[in-house]
């Protein structure tokens, strides 16, 4: 069901970690699905020059996380503002239909990183995911 | 790579003892049941054989009760429509709980929205478990079909249905059980266990797919399904499908002689495995019964990580496993078993189902305890939920 890309990126993903002096962080999740994905950004002279990830998904949110960070790095903030979920899933060789709303929120993420690092306040109503953090720790 | 098949929850292997029972029936033996001649009679007389085995793999008194269907959804679709619409004129009311199999809970919500009947869908405890008291509180006037699973597809757990029947018999209400995933693993007895109707598969316990069966105790009230010929004492018309019909035959023969080999080993197992991914991996918990559960079901839920994650770097390791992970299926919710145990959302989301089979090996549980606790470990560094 996924691109062999999608593979590729789920096995072998690109820039997962954090980075601790970020001049920019977002975090998206999707209450439904349950996928979160944390953004994590470096801007020097208006050109991203680090991306970094961390995700909780399926497949499909670790390879379209992955995949967004490749495109990122190098663009200008203007550029990368530009970027699209479905960009993203493209970039992939595209994702099955279900998995375009729950899962790909990769671009979503960069986009709320940068508005971040620019001091843009951003709408949390998508972050309504919190709800079912629970407090059954086992 | 030697890949490790732990899914059999979802189908097994055909057994080769039972595929040679079946292949002379798709060429020498290849008459129709309900023809005449001698051809048409050896096919009779298979079909008379293997409902036999069936019978008595289940405790049934008399071989006429058992239905040959396509599998355990077909005989769940035949038992409660069939029993609502015979009683219909007596009462609309069903009793179920709300962690049955989808072919019990789609059809009660098709009688529901277009027939006009009532379902009470019963709560479960955090172990999967249904309350025989609630059973009988549920219980009213009109209602007409008790409907409980005998073993829990996911997490495993195993219903007190014998008690469960008695309360359907003293109430004199039908009383159906889904005991697709208990069959051939677990005893089985229709009549320490007060049913009237039994739906099994044979594709769960090593016969081939695309065959089942329904018991029907005698003097059940169940409307004709399909109509067409006089197949199955007119109660199931269209050609039987006679090597289908031997090879469910030959896995109940099986079954009934190796059963307890079979859950002894299926057991120790399941608990070598359980004890092992929790002394290796850390915020984990067991879903379903810890003791009354089948034989080789292990469903645990992972946190911090996702279902379908742990598929795919299980499988990208050659091991087989499922999930109730919303993202593994069609819909975007997940489990609703997991939810009805009182899961949240994210919990349910990170869970793990390896169901053993009788072809699995210690080996096979080494290995998947050789490589979940990496594919854990690896989840969780990506995951933003997880602080080590």
């Amino acid at each position: 069901m996924y691109s062999d890309k999608v593979m590729e990126h789920f096995q072998n993903p690109r820039n997962v970690g954090e980075i601790s002096d970020a001049d920019g962080v977002g975090t998206v999740g999707n209450a439904k699905c349950g996928d979160i994905m944390k953004m994590f950004i470096k801007v020097e002279d208006n050109i991203i020059t680090d991306v970094k990830f961390k995700t909780f998904g399926c497949g499909a949110a670790i390879a379209t996380s992955s995949m967004a960070t490749e495109l990122a790095v190098g663009k200008t903030v203007e550029e990368a503002l530009e970027l699209t979920n479905k960009a993203v899933a493209e970039a992939l060789d595209g994702l099955p239909p279900a998995k375009m709303h729950c899962s790909n929120l990769a671009a979503d993420a960069l986009k709320k990183a940068i508005n971040n690092y620019l001091g843009i306040e951003t709408d949390d109503s998508d972050e309504d995911h919190h709800h079912h953090h629970g407090h059954d720790e086992f | 790579m030697k890949r490790v098949y732990m899914d059999n929850g979802a189908t097994t292997p055909t057994d080769p003892e039972i595929l040679e029972a079946m292949k002379p029936y798709f060429t020498d033996i290849f008459g129709n049941a309900s023809s005449f001649h001698s051809f048409g009679r050896e096919a009779r007389n298979a079909i008379t054989e293997a409902r036999d085995s069936v019978a008595k793999l289940i405790g049934a008194d008399d071989s006429r009760e058992i239905v040959f269907t396509s599998g355990g959804t077909e005989s769940d679709n035949y038992a409660i429509k069939g029993v609502a619409e015979a009683l219909e004129k007596k009462g609309k009311h069903i009793i179920t709980s709300s962690i049955e199999h989808h072919a019990v809970l789609h059809t009660c919500q098709y009688l529901e929205k277009k027939k006009g009947f009532e379902v009470t869908y019963l709560a479960v405890d955090e172990d999967g478990m249904v309350n025989p008291q609630d059973v009988k509180d549920a219980i009213k006037e009109d209602t007409i079909l008790i409907t409980i699973m005998m073993a829990n597809n996911e997490v495993g757990t195993i219903q007190p249905i014998a008690e469960i029947g008695k309360i359907a018999k003293e109430a004199g209400v039908t009383f159906h059980t889904d005991a697709v995933q208990a069959v051939g693993t677990i005893p089985v007895d229709v009549n320490e266990l007060n049913v009237d109707l039994l739906s099994l598969s044979g594709h769960k316990f090593n016969a081939p797919k695309g065959i089942g069966a329904l018991y029907i105790r005698k003097g059940t009230k169940v409307a004709k399904y399909l109509h067409g010929g006089a197949q199955e004492r007119n109660r199931r018309a269209t050609t039987e499908n006679v090597p289908g019909i031997v090879g469910l035959g030959k896995a109940c023969e099986i079954a009934l002689n190796t059963m307890d080999e079979k859950s002894a080993k299926l057991t120790v197992l399941r608990d070598r495995l359980i004890s092992g991914i929790e002394e290796q991996v850390d915020y984990v918990k067991l879903n379903g019964h810890r003791t009354e559960r089948l034989p080789g079901n292990v469903n645990f839920s992972i946190r911090y990580i996702e279902g379908e994650s742990i598929l795919m770097k299980l499988d990208l390791e050659g091991i087989a496993a499922s999930s109730g992970s919303a993202c593994t299926s069609g819909s975007l919710d997940p489990s609703h078993v997991l939810l009805a145990m009182g899961l949240t959302h994210e919990v349910a989301h990170g869970s793990l189902r390896l169901t053993l089979g009788k072809y699995n090996t210690e080996e096979d549980v080494d290995r998947v305890l050789d490589v979940l606790p990496k594919v854990v470990t690896d989840l969780r560094a990506m995951s933003p939920i997880y602080n080590g």
